[in-house]
């Protein structure tokens, strides 16, 4: 395990209901590192998100970020990371502009505006940036969704399934984003069942469960 | 801190303000249930004065348990409300903000509906003022109290009815102070003593309630 490892995580055991989902996980992950967890439906991929957020509690194990376990350090462990799960987390009856604004006034932070309009812009959100969500496509919300998490400026994103619903334009742009923001030191945890494109990028992957014998405890 | 505290009341209070409707229904159910008692019990002005304070209060009572289901449902199902709780501030924060601006959406406008219904049940001046005072130290524990149910209950099937289940019972003591304030001024008793037990009340809530909440909810989350 490195030294410079922001993100660790320590003999993770996961547990949902009576079954085991995996146990004995460890990994790490530095500056600049993306990591790709793999594997089948319900292995247990979204499972490990949740835990890495600190949304779940493991079953056995720790996580750390920056040494320290993330219960001991949750508001500095939230306040530099972003979580974009199957729901956008986009309100239906609010415009883009707005539902960015309330997205950074509720993790504490000023409303950049126009840095805002001009995210929403360089997603495809232009034309739509007045209308309420509710009238919008399933892929454009995600992209507003998107918008909210480039606008956090978060060390770390951990995203799950980020590219469903998006067409192959906001697919490349997304391979585009994720590529800037790892090169500026940031980190990612990410699940996907598409190929991505990312030379250059130092990408670890990580297969959850085991297809073939699934473990009862 | 505050800043938090102001984005989640902005947020709600401006998401209210898109949906009137959800607003709206409370509202007249607080009315339709008070004005149904007068055409079930009859129009004689004495009784009705007698019963008025606690059909008041019992009606307020359900109709801020109709709009508390969806305290927590709507942020659960579109997904905001793990952002929020991923949020670096607290989550007992968030659970008092929300509770807030539910008081502030569906409590503040009981108060301004009351006195007109305090009328159709022959209430004196006097009676009525002190309906508003025990109102507006009361709905709020509602609010509060509420925040611990719909939390509870978040993501449940059924959620709806359990969480009236769950909560009427921890009302008991808001609605025997509430419409006792009433009745003793109409008794002749004063209101003196049940308006402090209802502010003690409302004290204890705002204290132990959104940490409760907050607890429900991450529970409830995982």
């Amino acid at each position: 395990m490195s030294d410079d490892a922001l993100l660790s995580v320590h003999d993770l055991a996961c547990a949902r209901g009576e079954r085991l989902l995996f146990k004995d996980m460890n990994f790490s992950v530095g500056a600049g590192e993306l990591l790709l967890v793999q594997g089948g439906n319900g292995q247990g991929k979204t499972s490990l998100l949740r835990l890495l957020t600190g949304l779940a509690r493991p079953e056995a194990g720790e996580i750390r970020w920056r040494g320290e376990p993330i219960r001991q350090c949750r508001d500095q462990f939230h306040a530099e990371m972003i979580y974009l799960g199957h729901a956008n987390g986009v309100k239906d009856d609010l415009d883009p502009i707005e539902n960015l604004r309330f997205a950074e006034g509720l993790q504490g932070r000023a409303f950049e505006r126009e840095r805002a309009i001009d995210l929403l812009q360089r997603l495809g959100l232009a034309r739509c940036l007045d209308l309420p969500c509710r009238v919008l496509s399933f892929g454009q919300r995600r992209r507003v969704a998107l918008s909210a998490l480039l606008l956090a400026d978060a060390k770390l994103w951990i995203l799950d399934e980020p590219l469903t619903g998006l067409d192959v334009h906001a697919v490349a742009l997304m391979e585009g984003l994720i590529r800037d923001h790892l090169a500026a030191g940031g980190m990612a945890v990410a699940t996907t069942h598409q190929a991505l494109n990312l030379e250059g990028v130092q990408v670890q992957r990580l297969l959850v469960g085991n297809v073939a014998i699934p473990e009862m405890a | 801190m505050g800043r938090f505290l102001l984005a989640v009341l902005r947020r709600d209070l401006t998401l209210a303000a898109r949906r009137r409707g959800d607003w709206l229904i409370a509202q007249f159910f607080f009315v339709m249930v008070a004005s149904l008692f007068p055409l079930g019990v009859g129009p004689e002005p004495n009784m009705l004065a007698r019963i008025g304070p606690g059909v008041l209060w019992v009606a307020a009572t359900l109709a801020s348990l109709l709009s508390l289901s969806r305290l927590f449902s709507d942020d659960h199902h579109d997904g905001s409300l793990e952002h929020m709780v991923l949020s670096p501030e607290p989550t007992v924060l968030l659970v008092l903000g929300k509770s807030l601006a539910h008081w502030l959406i569906y409590g503040i406008p009981l108060l301004l509906i009351a006195p007109v219904l305090g009328i159709q049940f022959n209430l004196s001046w006097e009676a009525i003022l002190i309906l508003e005072i025990s109102l507006l130290l009361g709905t709020p524990i509602l609010s509060l109290l509420g925040g611990v149910g719909a939390a509870l209950t978040l993501g449940l099937r059924g959620g709806g009815v359990l969480l009236t289940l769950l909560i009427l019972p921890l009302y008991i003591p808001a609605l025997i102070f509430g419409a006792g304030a009433v009745d003793g001024v109409i008794a002749g008793t004063g209101a003196q003593a049940h308006l402090s037990l209802l502010g003690a009340f409302l004290v204890l809530s705002l204290m132990i309630a959104p940490w409760i909440a907050a607890a429900a909810l991450r529970v409830s989350l995982e």
